[in-house]
């Protein structure tokens, strides 16, 4: 795809077999991510988010299948040897979950895993690791770096879980963050807190960022461009600012209408989206989203949109009547 | 709707006075709810909300004489249910009902769905399996399921906001006067919650419910609420109109919870948020105003006076020496 992008996700397909059958977690994802730029990838629990974050940290379960290709920094991730893999994790890519005791050690303290990634990365000394140890905790927030140093992951809330995890996985100066749904355990002042030091961290370090979210409040001031996903698929993808303007896929429309807002009057009722998402071993012949779709016709069941270019060449979209057009049809 | 000068609606259905929560952990007290007074008129939903471990979920499991208090009165329609036992307090437990947060969690695994809602039937004590079987059905339709469908199934069957239809069926069986409804859409994804929201706002005027509402997103709770309660760190801050106390916050912690919600407008950059840091523990509250140590107003008289809850605007009250408004 474009060239020069730090980040290029491929064709990348994600394959899980269940006793159900197949499940297609990640269905021919095409994405990309330049050099200090943020995308924000959003969609409800089970469209495959954190499999496609999986995917391109080559983080998979054993038994899923990954076809496609991702390039980063130059290299297909896919196929590189293993040793490679993990030099390049944690140095210039760099990971942070929605649960920070998923990347934390609970048996060591924060310091022994701050410096030890710092020493295996870097090859800083003993001081140098922990002067440098300190300057990340400082940075991201937590008070007393010093004394935190000496505490167990457990002695912590939360929120400076979080913070300490994001100190880890910016230690190494990393040439992409993915961050999966960093804020979704915590508290909204927490919320806010945590999204501003990555926000800042992003823009000095000049690191290109993905962050993963089910809330669209989150991307919206937050990202240069957003990737919608329903069902596996990306469904629409737009710079932030065009997206907000004027989405085209009615299941971003949908979902944005769907969200309580804070400027609206108690009791109105909430435009809500009827039943629930398919399920994943069963694919859908057409359009994933045409159960719930109040635009679908005959050919949303029978035939699947693709993504691709409408009005201008980045705003992409799946959908066979995107959303003004088919109001006007209607009126 | 206006109060006057008295935070409490003339005729409330539920009165809490002056509630004390405390638990024991490893020596030390945790301050759980500290002195908190709220009520609820006949027909309204009062909103709670607060950050994690304020203690929302505490005050709802005290009002329903799940946990003790340590002190205070908790009165429903006028009886007091801190003073009452056995029989007369199980009574009067019928009328009040509460959905959790975790829909699936809160359904037993291993019984049919039939069996799950006529479980509180039993427990009052009524013994014809037809008028059961009849009062299931009502309630599954109500919330909008099909009970041919859903009577013999066991919970892992269905999908989050599927268990969370069947929660609010289960506790409008009875067909209750008060719904404490604790997180119920926190654990669900946005395109089901207005789907329970708008369930739960229906349910409200078809059985003629008041609701204590808990969430922790302000917006929700505003989508549903007539008033809302905040509080934290057992206390309450603020309670008042929604659309006044959201319009014009007189409690810092009130505008700072506001502040932080994102807005999916890209046109509305996030303003870089004050550096508050956390909540403080609950075992060693600070002294005076429990807010302080995160409040960008905290002089010195915030650290060695608690402020009261105090009349702001008509029927709004915010508990702080130097309110916004
Ligand atoms: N069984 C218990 N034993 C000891 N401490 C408890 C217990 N239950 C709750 N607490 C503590 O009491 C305080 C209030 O808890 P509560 O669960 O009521 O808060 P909450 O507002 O509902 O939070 P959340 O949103 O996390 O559920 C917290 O500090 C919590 O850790
Ligand atoms: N280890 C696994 N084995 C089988 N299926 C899985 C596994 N992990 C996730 N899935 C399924 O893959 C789909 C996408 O999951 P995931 O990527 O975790 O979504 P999200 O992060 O958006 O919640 C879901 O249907 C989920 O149930
Ligand atoms: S393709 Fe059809 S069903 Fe799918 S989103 Fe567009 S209009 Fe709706
Ligand atoms: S009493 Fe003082 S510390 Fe408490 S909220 Fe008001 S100004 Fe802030
Ligand atoms: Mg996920
Ligand atoms: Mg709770």
């Amino acid at each position: 795809m474009s060239e020069g992008a730090l980040l290029s996700i491929e064709d990348v397909s994600v394959d899980l077999p269940t006793p159900r059958g197949n499940l297609r977690a990640v269905d021919r994802v095409d994405l990309t991510v330049g050099a200090g730029r943020t995308l924000g990838v959003v969609g409800e629990s089970g469209c495959g988010k954190t499999m496609l974050s999986r995917a391109v940290l080559q983080l998979l379960p054993k038994k899923a299948k990954l076809s496609g290709r991702v390039m980063f920094d130059g290299k297909d991730l896919v196929r590189l040897p293993p040793e490679k893999l993990r030099k390049l994790r944690g140095r210039s890519l760099a990971v942070v979950f929605q649960d920070p005791m998923t990347s934390l050690n609970p048996v060591l303290t924060i310091g022994t895993q701050l410096m030890e990634t710092l020493q295996e990365h870097l090859e800083l000394d003993m001081a140098a690791a922990r002067q440098r140890s300190v300057d990340l905790l400082a940075a991201v927030g937590i008070p007393a770096p010093e004394q935190r140093l000496m505490q167990y992951p457990h002695q912590l809330s939360g929120g400076m879980r979080q913070r300490v995890a994001i100190a880890i996985a910016l230690s190494c100066e990393p040439k992409l963050l993915i961050a999966d749904e960093p804020t979704t355990a915590l508290d909204v002042t927490i919320q806010a807190q945590i999204l501003d030091l990555l926000a800042r961290e992003q823009r000095r370090r000049h690191m290109a960022m993905i962050l993963i979210t089910h809330d669209l409040g989150v991307v919206a001031g937050r990202t240069d461009e957003v990737a919608v996903m329903y069902a596996g698929r990306v469904v629409e993808r737009a710079p932030t600012p065009a997206l907000f303007k004027k989405m085209r896929m009615p299941y971003t429309e949908a979902l944005l209408a769907a969200i309580p807002k804070i400027d609206a009057a108690p009791h109105a009722s909430l435009p809500a989206i009827s039943g629930r998402p398919p399920d994943p071993t069963r694919p859908l012949p057409g359009c994933s989203f045409a159960p719930r779709c109040r635009y679908a016709d005959a050919r949303c069941q029978t035939e699947k949109p693709s993504l691709s270019e409408a009005e201008s060449r980045d705003h992409l979209y799946a959908c066979f009547h995107p959303v003004e057009t088919a109001a006007e049809v209607s009126a | 709707m206006m109060h006057g000068t008295q935070p409490a609606p003339s005729d409330p259905l539920l009165d809490v006075q002056n509630l004390v929560v405390e638990y024991g952990v490893g020596g030390k007290i945790v301050h759980a709810v500290s002195g908190v007074s709220l009520q609820v008129a006949r027909g309204e939903t009062l909103g709670l909300v607060g950050e994690s471990g304020c203690g929302k979920s505490t005050l709802g499991r005290a009002v329903l004489q799940l946990r003790q208090a340590v002190s205070g009165k908790v009165l429903f329609d006028g009886q007091d249910l801190t003073a009452m036992h056995g029989d007369t307090l199980r009574k009067m437990r019928q009328r009040v009902q509460l959905i959790f947060q975790d829909p699936i969690a809160s359904l037993n695994p291993r019984r049919r769905i039939g069996d799950i809602i006529a479980e509180p039937l039993v427990i009052a004590g009524i013994k014809d399996p037809a008028e059961r079987r009849q009062r299931v059905r009502d309630a599954l339709s109500a919330v909008g399921l099909d009970p041919q469908l859903v009577i013999g199934r066991l919970p892992h069957e269905f999908s989050g906001g599927q268990c969370q239809r069947i929660c609010i069926a289960r506790a409008l069986v009875l067909n209750p006067d008060f719904v404490i409804c604790d997180e119920p859409v926190s654990a669900l994804d946005v395109s089901i919650r207005a789907q329970i929201l708008n369930l739960l706002e229906e349910m409200k005027a078809r059985y003629g419910l008041t609701l204590l509402f808990i969430a922790h997103d302000l917006a929700v709770v505003k989508a549903v609420s007539d008033r809302v309660a905040v509080m934290y760190l057992g206390r309450l801050c603020e309670v008042g109109p929604s659309e006044q106390l959201f319009a014009h916050p007189a409690h810092p912690y009130t505008a700072l919870l506001i502040e932080a919600i994102p807005v999916p407008d890209p046109d509305v950059r996030p303003a870089e948020s004050v550096p508050v840091g956390e909540p403080p523990s609950p075992i060693a509250p600070p002294s005076g105003c429990r807010f302080r140590t995160r409040c960008p107003r905290a002089d010195a008289r915030c650290s060695s006076e608690m402020p009261e809850l105090r009349a702001v605007a008509p029927g709004q009250f915010a508990a702080c020496h130097h309110p916004l408004i």
